[in-house]
């Protein structure tokens, strides 16, 4: 009986241990988007807006152009980018839009869910993107492509369009939220950098100066908490309980080769 | 965030103004804001068609004369705005004359707005559209500085001074200057001015817009001189070799070059042990190309071993193929001199038919030098676990020590009791 409300205590503190672990796995991102996000799109890699994940950036431009936007994701974290175009009102035939992504060394991602290309019908009104990426690895082989911690970018165009339908206003929506895998996901190693563009020269120019903040970066968004924040992992709450249960069956296994209470054959008083 | 900036850069600047004295310090910080000042050239079409009255119940030219206003009074401070007129002043046939016609109505420089907006009061729709002509002498209005350059060119017809081909023009433009971008607005929708002027946009990386209410037009032009007054941050030029022996030598930055097509770019960058190499290569397809392209990004020993190369390969409209690569070097134990890696760029575009190759596609070149990371041992993040078949082994493990444990120690007591 003993040996049971030892394990019911125990597994109540484990619960208490394991708790923050599950409340850690669940997704981070804001559900709530805010709409304080850029209003403009960039047209090149270099130029492109920078927006936090969660935030809603919105962009006003003609059919034809490319918008461009940068977002950073972090280790653990399975980004999904959602676009909205609001397609002009007169066109005159079908068009073709894509949503692509590219991670820190302009290397293309690929999605494993979610419509990336989707043709418009004449006189539609809308036409959703979305873009779920691989889980974001802390490290992977250099020779691997791997979606890494730093900066990504978001691509919206359209890929096909009649030349009649060249030049008109149309809107776009785009929002970047994330999955947070946490544990599964959790690699040994890390970068020594994130995968931003051009962090050799800001470090730098940071070592240099502490005026730094007037001169324009390739991008200067961190993720909440800082790049590289993550020690952290369930697997330290599985391996502790693993532990713990081990000395547990230890302890369980030694007293079954004992017996309860005295061996019958000793005499009192002994 | 770079709004943010600039404000903190204001405010920065405000205190140096205050700190250090007005006279001094005030005249250092125009000429410094000046170099790097964005500079803008809005180039208006002011051809005899001008006259025709379809936007809007009003005449096209009056709609840009009431949009130049709303665009000069939107203006941001730091821009530096000029205004230039083609077919503004022969009403002739002469057809090499009327070719010749653009003129600097104001010249690009800090922006008086009352005295701009009588300039462009002043203009009556008149003679030819020379658009090959006005975008050359407007790319030499923008001479000169470090700061982003752009071209707006409104226009309601196409080119009539063939066989100077605008979009040509513009390519050769770009490739002269670095950061210079054309963006073009189309006041009629007519197909054949359609292609011209998203041709002459895509060949430097523009947008092309067409126009059907006024409103369109301030906004749009707006828009365009608001983004040229966004901080970006400017390429360094270079000029890659044919051979790594002859490669410039790279630091960390960003670069732009010319490549022709089926041409190899070859540029060098130094690697100590224990750094890594991250090295990013875009391919702008600045012209009409057939429709399937790629482009290979090689990092190569001095011998001609390659270490690692990045590829990408694409179908369809794009403005840029891009690819990628990094390459950290290992932590070497006496050996401490660094490594040269010679980075290697070639494309497969190919140019549809009738497009001229030369100059070069625009390549853009993002060179990083930074510490190596760590290498993993494992894995799983330290190598720890995760799981129910974790849990189950370790609790098979530890209940069949427990058991083998407490046999020892019984059979322990026997024998010390049988003694």
């Amino acid at each position: 009986m003993r040996i049971v409300r030892i394990l019911t205590g125990t597994l109540l503190l484990l619960g208490l241990a394991v708790s923050p672990a599950v409340a850690d796995s669940s997704p981070s991102a804001s559900s709530s988007p805010e709409a304080d996000g850029p209003t403009e799109a960039g047209t090149s890699f270099r130029t492109a807006a920078e927006v936090d994940q969660g935030t809603k950036a919105t962009a006003q431009g003609s059919t034809g152009d490319y918008m461009y936007w940068s977002f950073p994701a972090e280790a653990g974290q399975r980004p999904t980018a959602r676009a909205v175009v609001t397609l002009p009102k007169e066109t005159a035939s079908a068009s073709t839009w894509q949503l692509d992504v590219y991670d820190g060394l302009r290397r293309r991602q690929a999605c494993q869910y979610g419509a990336q290309t989707r043709t418009a019908a004449t006189g539609a009104a809308t036409v959703d993107l979305s873009c779920t990426l691989r889980t974001v690895r802390a490290w992977s082989e250099p020779w691997a492509n791997d979606p890494l911690p730093g900066t990504y970018y978001i691509r919206l165009t359209a890929t096909n369009l009649a030349t009649g339908d060249r030049g008109l206003a149309f809107g776009a929506e785009t929002e970047v939220e994330s999955k947070d895998i946490g544990g599964p996901a959790a690699v040994d190693g890390s970068l020594a950098e994130p995968l931003v563009p051009g962090i050799a020269v800001t470090s730098a120019q940071s070592q240099d100066s502490d005026d730094s903040t007037d001169t324009a970066k390739l991008f200067s968004l961190e993720p909440d908490g800082g790049w590289g924040s993550g020690w952290w992992s369930d697997r330290w709450v599985w391996t502790g309980i693993g532990g713990l249960l081990a000395a547990l069956a230890g302890v369980g296994g030694y007293a079954l080769t004992r017996g309860s209470g005295r061996p019958a054959q000793v005499p009192p008083g002994h | 965030m770079i709004r943010s900036y600039r404000w903190a850069a204001g405010v920065f600047a405000l205190l140096v103004v205050l700190s250090t004295g007005v006279a001094v310090s005030s005249t250092a910080v125009a000429d410094e804001t000046t170099a790097t000042a964005p500079k803008v050239d809005l180039v208006l079409d002011v051809s005899g068609s001008m006259r025709a009255t379809d936007l809007g119940g009003q005449s096209r030219m009056a709609a840009a004369k009431q949009a130049f206003d709303e665009v000069l009074d939107a203006t941001p401070e730091e821009v530096l705005l000029g205004i230039r007129t083609l077919g503004a002043n022969y009403p002739g046939d002469d057809r090499k004359k009327g070719c010749e016609d653009t003129a600097q109505l104001f010249p690009v420089g800090p922006l008086d707005r009352t005295e701009a907006k009588a300039a462009v009061a002043t203009l009556t729709p008149t003679g030819w559209t020379p658009i090959g002509p006005a975008l050359l002498k407007a790319a030499d209005d923008l001479e000169g500085g470090e700061g982003s350059k752009r071209i707006v060119l409104i226009s309601d017809g196409e080119d009539t001074c063939q066989p100077l081909d605008p979009c040509e023009v513009a390519r050769e433009i770009a490739a002269k200057g670095v950061g210079l971008t054309i963006d073009t607005l189309g006041l009629v929708p007519d197909a054949k001015l359609r292609v011209q002027l998203s041709c002459i946009a895509e060949a430097t990386g523009g947008t092309y817009t067409s126009v059907e209410r006024r409103e369109e037009l301030s906004d749009r032009v707006s828009q365009l001189v608001e983004r040229a007054a966004d901080p970006v941050v400017v390429p360094k030029a270079v000029q890659g070799a044919e051979a790594c022996e002859q490669a410039p030598a790279l630091e960390s930055g960003l670069f732009t070059d010319r490549e022709e097509f089926g041409q190899q770019r070859w540029y060098r960058v130094d690697v100590e042990p224990g750094q890594e190499l991250r090295a990013s290569v875009s391919v702008a397809a600045d012209r009409a190309v057939n429709p399937d392209y790629g482009v290979l990004l090689r990092a190569v020993t001095v011998k001609g071993r390659e270490i690692v190369r990045g590829e990408a390969a694409g179908a369809g409209r794009t403005d840029v193929m891009s690819t990628g690569l990094r390459y950290p070097k290992a932590e070497a134990d006496d050996d401490e001199t660094a490594e040269t890696v010679c980075l290697v760029v070639t494309n497969s575009f190919s140019p549809a038919g009738g497009v001229k190759t030369t100059p070069g596609l625009p390549l853009e070149l993002t060179v990083d030098v930074v510490d190596a990371g760590d290498s993993a041992s494992d894995v799983a993040a330290f190598g720890l676990g995760r799981g129910w078949w974790l849990l189950g082994v370790l609790v098979v493990v530890g209940f069949v020590a427990g058991v083998l444990w407490g046999w020892v120690s019984r059979w322990r007591v026997a024998v010390w009791r049988t003694n």
